[in-house]
Formats: structure tokens, C-alpha cells, sequence
């Protein structure tokens, strides 16, 4: 049923990536263990940074989860047949990235153990309730979703009518789990970095650059290695989403300097002088910062003008840099600096230790080996079917 | 069958480490050594009726400890009407200890339970003090 | 014998049912019963400290209440300062009180310590937060901690806008100097902060910072008593708490 079989068959290409995405697995395994055996100060969290890359890449990823409904929404609420063939894509890599934002929360929690406690004892009041079932409900939406279209395509024939209102119901439920998250930090009084109704909108908007800017890179790849092609005019559509969605993002990041510098209150500016100037001698961050800004302003020109944006070449380029800035901005940058200066106007460095790094390359690669299993799988269905 | 010869020897092999926990402790003379926890001496009765801590002492415990903790009760009951506080170190250890009598029956069930991590055993303290 | 699916995961469901009901029964049935502690919370009690700074600044270096916390509660120590445990410290001026500073502040104010602890908030984010109730307000005021049920997830020590709160980065057992045997220790991965001392409390002893003070500058009591030191203190001099913009209501007041 679950067509896994097609995941075990294929080009010594595709088994050398798999083989190098196990064994970075389980390199990351061991030194979860060890983080395991010796406490979570093996990383380079702190008593004032108490929240690190784990929580940082978890709230990027959400965003990348979130944005499988960039594509589930023209396709299903305004029939854009050109999106036809990706949605599929963009429900597997909802699967992949929400798997990875529950890893990452694992591997941060101190007493991993008793996770059950959330569930055992549910807390209304705690965001972090709220997002835990968000979460779980995504995965099962769209891993029910794929299972059935993707089940559906394979036998020739329409999926059942009762996928239908599922489908519609994840496009909602995708805008709430990263709202969730989102709420997770700007409800707390302590944190004025956080602390801005913008910051739930200012999620989105960089999710929906994000994630469909690594969908069309997921694209171009599977161009490039396989048969299949999802179409100049998906492509295109893509990066149009990926411009608005940029400039909306990059809109909403003038409007919160804005806001910190002009009303001059120290503590609100002294968060963002942290990051692209540094506090106290800590410019740990200055640099990724900046060239987050860099790339988010080249992007911008390549993204808007369409002479560049319908050269794929660039785009390729385009897509990464918007990436890799959104990265930088998200899964960084907002995180720490929400510590940076604490409460109490201490500065801390945090700078992720080897074990950090590494449990966080073994979930990248939990994902992208998730994606690259439910790709294959999906190809080879419809290898199937052309043949 | 040509490698009938392999396929015994291997056989023999799995056998002789399937059953390893019976003979080697067979030959080490092990076998009939029970837990034998050192009781205690101070007091006659526990919290308790012996039956039933010997079978449900951590229902006890986690009853203690929602109780304690949670709801700021200290003062328990016991069968025979005697009023003691709860607490694993401050009551249960005041009496047994945890060495020749905790640890006997749980190394013996091979049962690790946590409590040790966070709740004191006295003759640690008294270790690190002298 | 042939038995339908349907009729199959009926009956399984009416035997867990059962089963289920049975073990609730025995358990109820177990032998012992607890008792509230006797005499317990006044008919209503909202605990406070009020902190005369004059007081404290008196003995120059003092650290006696944060020594007699150390040893009350087994707090381990940690040369790293970014892995520290604190449920009580000493901090400038300048760092308790940011947005109260001008320059022109009191000599007896500027870079002076005040001592720092967790507020017990009438409105405690931290407890908000909490995915597991790991935390809560009790009705005698103080935030409580369960580090049974603690899953390390540091949301509290986010939430909290005074950095009352410590994590066990390591083990703290092989850190911790003077083993206590009347308060456990903690384990790694769980959040830990000042818990007024509540198990003191129940024997009708006061916390042990405030009564290790020499010069008596910290005063425990009951602000729902208008007669206690603590409400007399409060009509007598101006006082400030930490951050009160925030809306935590801290019960924890700094005479200045």
C-alpha cells in the first residue's frame, strides 16, 4: 500500500545520496546520544540563550511545511491545472518538513522521555499545547492526502470524494500551524524583540518565499536527474508566488526597524543593534546578518524584473539566495536575538557546538532523505503509468 | 547437505548462548541466591501492610508524590492509624536503607528507578561531608 | 471459530472498558489515606517579601542569603557562568532595574547589588506557558515547581521577564558541594527556580534567605493579613518592583 518497494530500486547515483544521508544520520545519532548521557550542555545554549539552533530551525522549517499550500490552494480552490503535477510534490514536503520541526523539538527537549506529559496532562493556555497538536493534525492531514492521491493516481482512478474537503481543510490548518508558532513567541511579555503582532504575518510572508523558492529548486533537480518536468509555466507561477511573497516579507522587516529605531526605546533597538552592528564587543552575528540583507535585496532585483526572473538559470540562483537569506533571517537571527540582550540587558554569546551542528545536519538529512523516498516513489508510480 | 558439519557447529553455537543465563549461573553457584534485602530494625510496621508494599510500593509513591508536590499535603495516615510524613528520603530512608535494602530487590528484578537521580540516599550525605 | 471484524473490536472495546474500571476500583480500594497538613493556609494568604535595600546594603559583600538558599536546596555550582543555577543572586541596579535608571541616580543606588529571586507573579507568564503544568500558581501565591513532570522544554525560562529561572544543563549532583539530605537534588534537562521555600513553610519555618539575613532586611509575610509586617512595611515606604509595566503583578518589593 505504501509502495515503498520503489524506494529500494535504484541508479547507483541515488543509492550513493542515500548512503551519504545514512551515514550523516547516524553520525547525528551518536551524538544525540551523547547529548543524551550528558545534558543539553553539550550544546552552546545557555542560562540567558536558552533556546538555540534546535528551536531556530524548527521555527524556519514550520514555515517550509507551511508552504505546501502555495500549491494546494491554486490547484484545488481555483483549478490551476499548470499546478497539476507538483501538488503531490508540495504535500511530500510538508510531510518531510513537519517531521523534521517534531525532531527538532525532540532533540532540544531536556527530558525527551516524558514528552508524553503534553499530552497526558493538555495545558489550553500553553501555545506550546496548541502547537504540538497543530502540528500532529498537519502531518496527518497531508500524509493522508498524499497517501491517497498519490494511491489514486497509481490505480487510474479519481481519488475518493471525501479527500476533497481534507484537502480544503489543510489549506487553513497550514496558515495556523505556523500562526501557532508564531504565537509561541510574540504572546510573552519578557522578550520585545517578540513581541509584535507583525511577527505571525511576517512568518508567513517568508515562508511563502521560502518554501515555494526550494520547491522550484526541488524542481530544477529532478529536472536535471530524472525524467520528470514540472513545466515551465509551474515553474514561473512558483516564482511569482516566491516574488510577492519576498517583497511582502521584506515590507514587513522595514516596518519593524522602522518601528524599533524611530520610537528610540532602548530596549526594542538594542535587539536589532545586536544583530547588524553588535552589542557590548558580541558581533557573533553581524556578518550572517548582512549578507541575509544582501541577498534579500539582490533577490528582490532578480525576482521582480521578468527578464530575469524567466531566465532559470537565474532563478536557480535567485531561489537559493532567497533560501539561504530567509534561513539566515528565521532560523538564526530571530531566535537569538530574542536573548540578545537578556531581560536583565546582559549580552551572551551562543555559538552551536559541534554536537548541535551535527544532530541538526542528521534531522536535514531525516528530511531530505524523506523527501527523497517519497519523490522516488512518486516517479516511479508515474513511470509506471506512462509505460 | 554438504554443509551439514557448518550447520550443527552453529546450531551447538546458538544453543550455548541461548542458554547461557541458566548454565552460567549454574556454575557460578548463583542460582538459589535470592534478593535478601537487610530489613530494618527500628521501627515494626511500615506505612503500610508488608503485602501490599511489596507488591504496589510505587503506587504508593506516586501517590505521595502527587500529593506532596502537587497538592501540598505532607501528613499521611497509615493503616494502623499512625501519622507519618511523606517523604522517600525523609520517612522511607529514615528507616530503610537504600543500599542493603532498596537496591537488593531492584538489582536483583534488574529495575533502575529514577528516583535516586534527584532524591537524596542519607548515607551519601553523610559520605560527602566526612 | 469464526467471529466478524465488527464483533471482534466490540468486544475488545467492552474489556478494556472493563479492565480499565476494574484497576480504578482496586486502586481506590489501597489501603492509607492522606490528610491536608494540619492548620495549613490562613483563609486567605498571598505570601511576599519586602526588601529594605538600606538594610542589605549595610554589610558590604554579604552574601549569607544566598549561601543559606545554596545549602537549603542543594543548588549546585558551575564555574561557566552560561551554565550557572541561581534561585537567588545579586545583580547592579542598573540590571534589576533598567528602565527605572537616570543618570543622576543615588550614590546608594548606582552599581549598587540588589538581591534577585523569582517574584512569585500574581499573573506569572511562566505558568502560562507551561505545556505540562509543570509550574503553577498554588493559592498561597508561590509559583511551584514539579520536576517530576518537567520536560525540559525551557518555554518558562522564555516567558520569564526577570531570568528567575536556571536549567540543568548537566547532572548537578557532581557540582553540588554540601550534600543536603533534606531536599533532593535535581536532575539534568529539567528547569529549576526559588520555590519560597514552601517545604519550610509547611513546618512553620520561614524561607531560608530570609531568615539568614543579619541585618534582617528581607521581610516574609502574608499581604492578605492587613496587619502583617510585610502590609505595614508596604504603607510605609515607597517601593518598586521589577518590571510592573509588564502586568506580572511580582510580589517580591524592593524599598529603596
Amino acid at each position: 500500500m505504501f509502495m515503498f518497494e520503489k524506494a529500494v530500486q535504484g541508479s547507483r547515483r541515488y543509492w550513493i545520496w542515500v548512503g551519504s544521508l545514512l551515514v550523516v544520520i547516524s553520525v547525528a545519532f551518536l551524538f544525540y546520544l551523547y547529548q543524551l548521557q550528558n545534558g543539553l550542555g553539550v550544546t552552546g545554549m545557555s542560562r540567558d540563550v536558552s533556546w538555540g539552533l534546535y528551536i531556530a530551525q524548527f521555527t524556519f522549517f514550520v514555515g517550509v511545511a507551511a508552504s505546501a499550500v502555495m500549491v494546494v490552494l491554486p490547484y484545488y480552490l481555483h483549478n490551476y491545472k499548470a499546478f497539476s503535477k507538483i501538488t503531490i510534490l508540495g504535500e511530500f514536503l510538508a510531510v518531510s518538513s513537519v517531521t523534521m520541526c517534531m525532531l527538532f523539538i525532540f532533540v532540544d527537549m531536556g527530558q525527551p522521555m516524558r514528552v508524553m506529559n503534553i499530552i497526558l496532562h493538555p495545558t489550553p493556555n500553553s501555545m506550546m499545547f496548541w502547537d504540538m497538536i497543530s502540528l500532529s493534525g498537519y502531518l496527518f492531514l497531508n500524509a493522508v492526502i498524499s497517501l491517497i492521491m498519490l494511491s489514486s493516481e497509481r490505480k487510474g482512478v479519481a481519488p475518493p470524494h471525501w479527500i476533497k474537503p481534507v484537502i480544503i481543510l489543510s489549506i487553513p490548518w497550514a496558515v495556523s500551524i505556523h500562526t501557532v508558532t508564531a504565537f509561541l513567541y510574540n504572546g510573552l511579555p519578557g522578550r520585545s524583540f517578540w513581541l509584535t503582532a507583525i511577527l505571525a504575518p511576517r512568518f508567513l510572508a517568508s515562508a511563502f518565499a521560502a518554501g515555494p523558492a526550494l520547491l522550484i529548486l526541488l524542481a530544477m533537480i529532478m529536472r536535471k536527474l530524472t525524467w520528470f518536468d514540472a513545466g515551465k509555466e509551474a515553474i514561473q507561477k512558483l516564482a511569482l508566488i516566491v516574488t510577492y511573497a519576498m517583497i511582502i516579507n521584506v515590507f514587513f522587516i522595514l516596518m519593524e526597524v522602522f518601528t524599533a529605531l524611530y520610537s528610540n526605546i532602548p530596549e526594542d533597538a538594542a535587539h536589532l543593534k545586536f544583530l547588524f552592528v553588535g552589542l557590548e564587543g558580541n558581533t557573533e552575528l553581524v556578518p550572517w546578518m548582512w549578507a541575509s540583507v544582501l541577498m534579500a535585496a539582490l533577490s528582490l532585483v532578480l525576482l521582480i524584473v521578468p527578464r530575469y526572473r524567466r531566465n532559470e538559470k537565474l532563478l536557480a540562483f535567485t531561489c537559493v539566495i532567497v533560501f539561504l537569506s530567509l534561513w539566515i533571517d528565521k532560523g538564526i537571527g530571530l531566535i537569538i536575538a530574542g536573548f540578545v540582550p537578556s531581560p536583565l540587558e546582559a549580552v551572551t554569546s551562543y555559538i552551536p557546538t559541534l554536537t548541535e551542528i551535527s544532530i541538526v545536519a542528521g534531522i536535514w538529512a531525516i528530511g531530505m532523505l524523506m523527501i527523497t523516498v517519497f519523490y522516488k516513489i512518486t516517479l516511479s508510480v508515474r513511470e509506471n503509468l506512462m509505460a | 547437505m554438504r554443509d551439514r558439519g557448518m550447520i550443527i557447529a552453529g546450531l551447538l553455537v546458538f544453543l550455548a548462548l541461548v542458554t547461557f543465563p541458566v548454565w552460567y549461573d549454574l556454575a557460578a553457584g548463583t542460582t538459589s541466591k535470592g534478593p535478601d534485602p537487610k530489613l530494618p530494625t527500628q521501627e515494626k510496621d511500615c506505612v503500610a501492610p508488608v503485602e501490599y508494599m511489596r507488591t504496589s510500593h510505587m503506587d504508593l509513591l506516586m501517590t505521595w508524590r502527587q500529593d506532596v508536590v502537587r497538592e501540598g499535603m505532607r501528613d499521611y495516615v497509615a493503616f494502623d492509624g499512625k501519622t507519618y510524613t511523606m517523604g522517600l528520603t525523609k520517612t522511607c530512608l529514615k528507616c530503610h536503607d537504600k543500599k542493603e535494602f532498596c537496591d537488593r530487590c531492584h538489582n536483583y528484578a534488574g529495575v533502575t528507578p529514577y528516583c535516586w537521580e534527584c532524591h537524596v540516599d542519607p548515607k551519601l550525605a553523610q559520605r560527602s561531608k566526612g | 471459530m469464526s467471529i466478524s471484524r465488527r464483533k471482534f473490536l466490540g468486544v475488545a472495546g467492552a474489556a478494556s472498558a472493563l479492565a480499565i474500571a476494574g484497576k480504578t476500583s482496586i486502586d481506590a480500594l489501597a489501603s492509607g489515606s492522606s490528610t491536608k497538613a494540619g492548620g495549613g493556609a490562613a483563609a486567605a494568604t498571598r505570601w511576599a517579601i519586602v526588601i529594605d535595600s538600606s538594610k542589605c546594603l549595610k554589610k558590604e559583600g554579604c552574601k549569607d542569603c544566598i549561601l543559606a538558599c545554596d545549602k537549603a536546596h542543594n543548588i549546585p555550582r558551575f564555574d561557566d557562568p552560561k551554565h550557572e543555577v541561581k534561585w537567588i543572586w545579586k545583580e547592579p541596579y542598573e540590571d534589576a532595574f533598567p528602565e527605572q535608571q537616570n543618570p543622576y541616580d543615588d550614590a546608594n543606588l548606582k552599581g549598587e547589588p540588589f538581591i534577585l529571586l523569582c517574584n512569585h507573579c500574581d499573573k506569572p507568564p511562566c505558568v502560562r506557558v507551561c505545556p505540562t503544568q509543570a509550574t503553577w500558581k498554588r493559592e498561597d501565591g508561590i509559583v511551584m515547581m514539579d520536576w517530576h513532570r518537567c520536560i525540559g522544554c525551557r518555554y518558562c525560562m522564555a516567558a520569564c521577564p526577570y531570568g528567575s529561572r536556571s536549567f540543568n544543563w548537566f547532572d548537578p549532583r557532581p557540582h553540588i558541594k554540601d550534600l543536603n539530605p533534606d531536599f533532593p537534588t535535581r536532575t539534568k534537562g529539567v528547569v529549576e527556580k526559588c520555590d519560597l521555600c514552601e517545604e519550610l513553610l509547611a513546618q512553620g519555618k520561614p524561607p531560608a534567605c530570609v531568615a539568614a539575613c543579619p541585618e534582617k532586611a528581607m521581610v516574609f509575610g502574608n499581604l492578605d493579613d492587613p496587619e502583617s509586617e510585610v502590609r505595614e512595611l508596604l504603607r510605609k515606604h515607597y517601593t518598586i518592583r521589577r518590571k510592573p509595566e509588564l502586568g506580572t503583578h511580582p510580589e517580591i518589593y524592593y524599598i529603596v
